[in-house]
């Protein structure tokens, strides 16, 4: 069975529902998720829910994803002692301070990053489902690249809806999707972003929905999206589990992972979220808190519907979507996953916002220290893990989920670290 | 009680007629533009007209209608700026004037009860909400019926039958039927709603309107044979957009449909199927 924890039978009967059990039957995960889409939708959606609820149960579905995930991803991804980045933190703490700091290495799955896991989940159900054609929406391009290549793989036809502005951007992932037989679509309207792209990717899918699955890259959309994804990326969650017991000898005592739409977050936090590990999600802060010039509704937005879910968005007092900006493209959204939204208001996870300059600093230091060149995205909670490992004691430990590679980043944030003074040639 | 959507659809019903129900994209092509252009509708001779109120990421319309938000919102468009332009017209006009509004923006000005509320008390008669599902839509319909506005849920070709009463019954006024799946937009060619059309008159009374994807006279005409209103978006916005003289150019294009949608137009096979009061 894929990855649920509490599933609607037999767990929870007390009076309090445990956290894990989220969504209910509508998508609700407590106020915020459902389905806010037109009605030409909602077929496509309930077909996807209910073949989904009998696939999770499947056990040669699931045996076939495993296998992919081994042989053709590279599962099981390892958990790393990050002993010298450790050794940094705890410098000047004393003796009974500074958490030993773990890394689980998602930048090591095929194509660079954790999208992978999921993309080869919703594939192998689209092609399950007998549609022949597969359409995906990126930002940074890591979602479409990781769809493009399931794709190629198991022979399906791939449209990626991108923003323009991201195509020029990053400009190599377009080429990677493209070698890999995809159509990439550069979309034209509104900022030319990720949001726009998912509202292409959307629109694809009102007259496409028979012949056509929608791979939606992250834990947002409409239910039952949030939850598929989140079940898909599980894995690393599951896995560092079993890890953690074999190296620690227990489970880990906090978890960090940074958030745009939340995939990385809501798989590596879901299978610990009933258990007593401080989790930690890491907003992009961008330049500062100031109305456009960030990336973290969790922390800086308030409740509200875009693409099809309710949950905390960057809106103005009138409801449109404001401008969003964060130096990692993966980011660079205004919304976020509504089971972030849940678990916020519920106080299961902190979330916090590390600013542009700070993601450079921690992707820097975490190079220099351990050798890994993460991407931009995941050195958002490099840089809060720093600080949360500091405020831990000694024997405690803490995982960082190292979400992606940063070999994507490299001219954008060699460009924009020089411009800072924070790395000469 | 919807007010005067009921009225509307009631007099046209025992005329015998159907109706043209043009689609405008509110604050388009400019703020300030909406009263004009209002007026020059109403002169055009459609009972209704369809309001959309600018958002940023509307899932549900092509690029001609995204655009048209798009290029409002730069300009400076934003709904309670278009709420004064209504209300500021509204006394003047009697067709009737239903927004349509995603649920992101009703959500953000007071939710059910509050946006309603704003809504009724700057002259609108009706509410599209094209994103909100039947299952969310009990709040918008109880504040509806409170303030005496139509409430319109959307039906799709996708929609399974018995999911089509249940909707039906959550609609006052009139109900949305899309025309096709996929999006707002022009298209060529043959638009056959008898099918469709029959899907919703088997369950409801109530009048239907049908969209997306209608956008010349002789597809207004095809439509109306069948159902009770064409809704034209697309075709009208993108003339609004383009033309130097925007009123005068939506008057003469809607007039152009109403001319189609013609008194002829009555003959259509379901022009039995209103309830007994509205034909008297």
């Amino acid at each position: 069975m894929i990855s649920q924890q509490g599933t609607h039978e037999g767990v929870g009967k007390g009076p309090v529902p445990r956290i894990s059990e989220a969504p209910d039957m509508e998508g609700r995960f407590g106020e915020y998720g459902g389905v806010f889409v037109p009605e030409t939708l909602i077929a496509p959606l309930r077909e996807l829910d209910e073949f989904y609820e009998k696939l999770r149960h499947d056990d040669a579905f699931v045996d076939q994803l495993r296998e992919l995930w081994a042989s053709f991803a590279g599962r099981p991804t390892p958990l790393q002692f990050a002993s010298r980045l450790t050794r940094l933190v705890q410098k000047g703490l004393g003796q009974k301070r500074g958490a030993s700091i773990w890394l689980k290495r998602e930048d090591l799955c095929h194509t660079g990053a954790h999208k992978i896991n999921n993309a080869l989940g919703q594939c192998l159900m689209a092609k399950k489902m007998g549609k022949k054609r597969v359409i995906a929406e990126t930002g940074a391009g890591q979602h479409g690249v990781a769809t493009a290549t399931a794709c190629a793989q198991l022979g399906l036809d791939c449209v990626v809806y991108m923003g323009a502005e991201d195509c020029r951007r990053q400009a190599l992932n377009v080429t990677r999707m493209r070698m890999m037989g995809a159509t990439v679509v550069p979309v034209e309207g509104g900022t030319r972003t990720l949001k726009d792209a998912t509202n292409e990717a959307m629109r694809d899918w009102m007259g496409s929905s028979e012949t056509t699955h929608y791979v939606l890259g992250s834990v947002v959309g409409p239910h039952p999206f949030p939850m598929i994804v989140r079940d898909f990326q599980s894995i690393i969650g599951i896995e560092t589990k079993g890890q953690s017991l074999r190296h620690l000898g227990g489970i880990p005592d906090a978890i960090v992972a940074c958030v745009g739409g939340g995939s990385n977050a809501a798989g590596i936090f879901y299978p610990f979220v009933d258990e007593k590990v401080k989790l930690f999600g890491v907003e992009a802060g961008g330049r500062s808190s100031e109305p456009g010039e960030h990336a973290a509704p969790l922390c800086l937005g308030s409740p509200g519907v875009l693409h099809g879910s309710l949950s905390y968005v960057l809106q103005s007092a009138d409801g449109q979507t404001e401008a969003v900006h964060s130096c990692s493209a993966g980011l660079d959204y205004p919304g976020v996953g509504p089971e972030h939204a849940y678990w916020k208001d519920a106080g299961r996870v902190k979330y916090s916002a590390a600013t542009d300059r700070e993601a450079m600093e921690a992707m820097l230091e975490l190079a220099r220290s351990e050798g890994i060149l993460c991407a931009l995205e995941t050195a958002h909670a490099v840089h809060a893990a720093m600080g949360i490992a500091a405020d831990m004691d000694r024997e405690q430990n803490l995982v960082i989920c190292l979400s992606g590679r940063g070999d994507k980043d490299v001219d954008e944030a060699s460009r924009l670290m020089r411009e800072a003074g924070l790395f000469k040639d | 009680m919807s007010g005067r959507i009921d009225q509307i659809f009631s007099e046209l019903r025992s005329g015998g007629r159907r109706a043209v129900m043009p689609f405008v994209c509110g604050q388009h092509p400019r703020p300030g533009a909406t009263g004009e252009i209002l007026r020059a509708l109403e002169r055009a001779g459609a009972p209704i007209v369809e309001i959309g109120v600018p958002f940023s990421d509307p899932i549900a319309d092509g690029p001609t209608i995204a655009g048209a938000m798009h290029s409002a919102l730069e300009a400076g468009a934003n709904p309670r700026g278009l709420l004064e332009e209504i209300a500021a017209v509204r006394g003047e006009l009697s067709i009737g004037l239903v927004a349509m509004v995603s649920v992101s923006i009703a959500h953000r000005l007071g939710g059910a009860d509050g946006f309603v509320d704003l809504a009724a008390d700057c002259g609108l008669d009706g509410l599209i909400v094209p994103d909100l599902p039947l299952e969310a839509s009990g709040g918008f319909l109880k504040a509806c019926e409170r303030r005496g506005l139509s409430l319109s849920l959307l039906v799709a070709p996708t929609t399974p039958e018995e999911r089509v009463r249940e909707i039906a019954a959550s609609c006052r006024g009139f109900v949305y039927l899309l025309a096709r799946a996929g999006i707002t937009g022009e298209r060529e060619g043959a638009v056959d709603l008898a099918g469709p059309v029959g899907r919703v008159r088997a369950v409801t009374d109530l009048p239907i309107a049908a969209g997306f994807g209608i956008s010349s006279p002789a597809q207004v005409a095809e439509a109306v044979r069948h159902a009770d209103a064409a809704i034209v978006g697309s075709a009208l916005v993108r003339r609004i957009s383009e033309s130097d003289d925007p009123a005068g150019e939506a008057e003469r294009f809607v007039r152009s449909l109403v001319e189609a949608a013609g008194p002829g137009a009555s003959e259509g096979p379901t022009a039995s199927a209103g309830p007994e009061i509205s034909r008297g």
